[in-house]
């Protein structure tokens, strides 16, 4: 009786309840689509990095495990590590930033070749000249770039030599020599890849490597894909925090008002439930199964939110976002709204148990 | 008719204050109410008679004087002592009929019911009470789709769906014509003849007065015939 007296009271206005479960599916499809971002972004971040073909990734001493810039590492390595035993084959690549959260690498299309299977070429080809760039699908999807057209990077002219099949270390590829004049790095690299004869002996080479280079960080390609994680990029849980806390917060103050608005429009109504007998726990009971209802439709709505965001990225900015659906926080990101929404309809609530019947038989 | 008083009311008073100002709305009030008894309290506006029907509904508390319904000392009783009293002991019949916009009208019903905690209980009578009240083929719609008499028919049969001891009916045809007005009089004398149930009605009218045993008459707050 209790269920169907919230269900009618929803149904009798429905402008309000919709406006509810609305305010609540955008906090829990924010949620979702914050945490589908950061881990699509990270995912796709690390499948790229497998892409590459290596075993073992090395990176300069004190550099960030995970970083955009610099090239502190000297070319001239490359042959030391293709000495070592069980090493069939060393490149690196130089990544610089050029706005926001992309790069271009530099890297030596040849080499880089025979590390990773080549790129697969969905229009145009290799590189024929020095200011040739390679653009994945996604980049040349989002920015309406075909092969043979020209653009912009770094305040210079580029011709779009070929568009590639995504996945391969990055987005956008340009000659390692060019790219190394460029920034300023001449015979420098940001990071070396190794590819071996073997990878079942990538810990014994990685154990051999450390021996010589002990400053060095040397990680297989398990343990640096597994670097790709939220706790590992600085701020990234902070920022993740934030928006959830702001997201809450608008749901908190919606379902507040609408509660509000709904104990001050219904005060007649209490008033007769309490004439009738109704417990204060039975008047709190009501408000709070209303509110339970919305914030449960609400994250459901949240849901499909989040899968329609992440339709909306993979169509407008493919290159630039990635957002995967993330199930494993459906249930938070419903126990955080429920919890907003339960914690918005107290005082509303105690208001209403606070109601003198009296007064609200006389409320018009 | 019991002779023993099922509502007792000895010297009651209650005061107002509105702003810095004690208005007496009640100036000591004896009463004395059988079970099973139809009365009428009659008066005009202002004379306490609502303020009466509010304290013996427990709806509010008496500032002096002692209130008994039912063997239930309202004078002493705390407000979930006051909210179990409605529960259990009084039903109302108010002159807006009250019912809850959203439901219907069976649900309106069934929500005492409910509250009482009786939803699941049986009960062989309450087919036949709607049956009387004329009501049984209009359960399954809204309160806005009954007329002012149907509602208030409706209202009636929430107030005695459990049963209680008494029946407090606040001016119950106030917002009806003569023609419902004689229906829901007519029903209530019925309930009270039928049912044994006992009725306390507060009117203005003296014509719906007369449907009932007895009329008390009030001013000023106090019983003056």
């Amino acid at each position: 009786m209790v269920n169907k007296l919230v269900f009618e009271n929803l149904k009798h206005r429905p402008v309000r309840t919709l406006l509810s479960i609305v305010a609540i599916g955008l906090e829990v499809g924010l949620m979702l689509t914050m945490v589908g971002l950061s881990r699509g972004m990270l995912a796709e971040s690390a499948r790229r990095a497998r892409g590459v073909g290596a075993d073992i990734w090395v990176r300069a001493p004190g550099s960030a495990a995970i970083s955009f810039s610099t090239a502190p590492m000297p070319e001239a390595m490359l042959p030391f590590f293709e000495r070592q035993p069980h090493v069939a084959l060393a490149t690196g690549s130089v990544v610089h930033p050029i706005g926001g959260i992309n790069t271009v690498s530099g890297i030596d299309l040849e080499k880089f070749g025979r590390m990773s299977g080549a790129f697969r070429y969905l229009a145009g080809g290799p590189f024929r000249g020095p200011h040739d760039i390679l653009v994945d699908e996604r980049y040349a999807a989002q920015r309406k770039i075909s092969a043979g057209d020209t653009i912009q990077i770094m305040n210079r002219p580029w011709h779009v030599r070929g568009v590639v099949e995504p996945g391969k270390l990055a987005r956008l590829v340009v000659p390692l020599r060019t790219l190394q004049n460029l920034t300023g790095t001449s015979g420098k690299l940001t990071q070396i890849f190794l590819k071996l004869d073997d990878p079942k002996r990538t810990e014994a080479v990685i154990a051999a490597l450390k021996q010589q280079l002990p400053d060095y960080q040397i990680y297989s390609i398990e343990e640096f894909t597994s670097l790709f994680s939220v706790s590992n990029f600085e701020g990234l849980a902070e920022f993740i925090t934030v928006v959830i806390t702001l997201s809450v917060l608008v749901g908190f103050l919606v379902v507040f008002l609408s509660m509000y608005t709904a104990v001050l429009e219904r005060t007649r109504e209490i008033g007769i439930l309490k004439s009738l007998g109704a417990s204060s726990g039975y008047v709190l009971s009501l408000l709070l199964r209303e509110t339970a209802l919305l914030a449960v439709v609400g994250s459901l709505v949240g849901i499909l939110l989040a899968y329609a965001s992440r339709w909306a990225i993979g169509k407008l900015v493919p290159a630039s976002l990635t957002q995967v659906i993330v199930p494993d926080w459906w249930l938070i990101a419903g126990l955080i709204a429920l919890a907003g929404a339960l914690l918005g309809a107290l005082y509303p609530g105690w208001k209403a148990v606070r109601q003198d019947a009296l007064e609200a038989l006389s409320y018009e | 008719m019991s002779d023993a008083p099922l509502v007792r009311t000895a010297d009651l008073g209650k005061v107002y204050h509105v702003g810095d100002v004690d208005v007496a709305a009640l100036r000591g009030v004896d009463l004395q109410v059988a079970a099973g008894e139809f009365v009428a309290v009659v008066g005009p506006s202002g004379s306490g008679k609502s303020t009466l029907f509010h304290i013996l509904g427990g709806l509010t508390s008496a500032t002096s004087g002692q209130a008994v319904v039912a063997g239930h000392d309202l004078a002493r009783m705390k407000e979930a002592e006051r909210t179990l009293l409605r529960k259990t002991t009084v039903g109302f019949v108010f002159q807006r009929y009250n019912l809850l916009p959203t439901l219907t009208a069976g649900d309106n019903i069934a929500i005492a019911r409910h509250i009482a905690g009786k939803a699941r209980a049986a009960d062989d009578g309450y087919r036949d009470v709607l049956e009387m009240l004329g009501v049984a083929h209009r359960l399954h719609h809204k309160p806005r789709a009954l007329s002012g008499g149907e509602q208030q028919r409706i209202a009636i049969a929430r107030a005695i769906v459990n049963h209680p001891a008494l029946l407090l009916a606040d001016e119950p045809t106030g917002n009806l014509d003569s023609e419902n007005s004689t229906v829901v009089l007519n029903l209530m004398r019925d309930l009270n003849r039928r049912l044994g149930q006992t009725i306390l009605m507060i009117t203005h009218n003296p014509e719906a007065a007369a449907w009932a045993h007895r009329t008390i008459r009030m001013r000023d707050g106090r019983i003056v015939d």
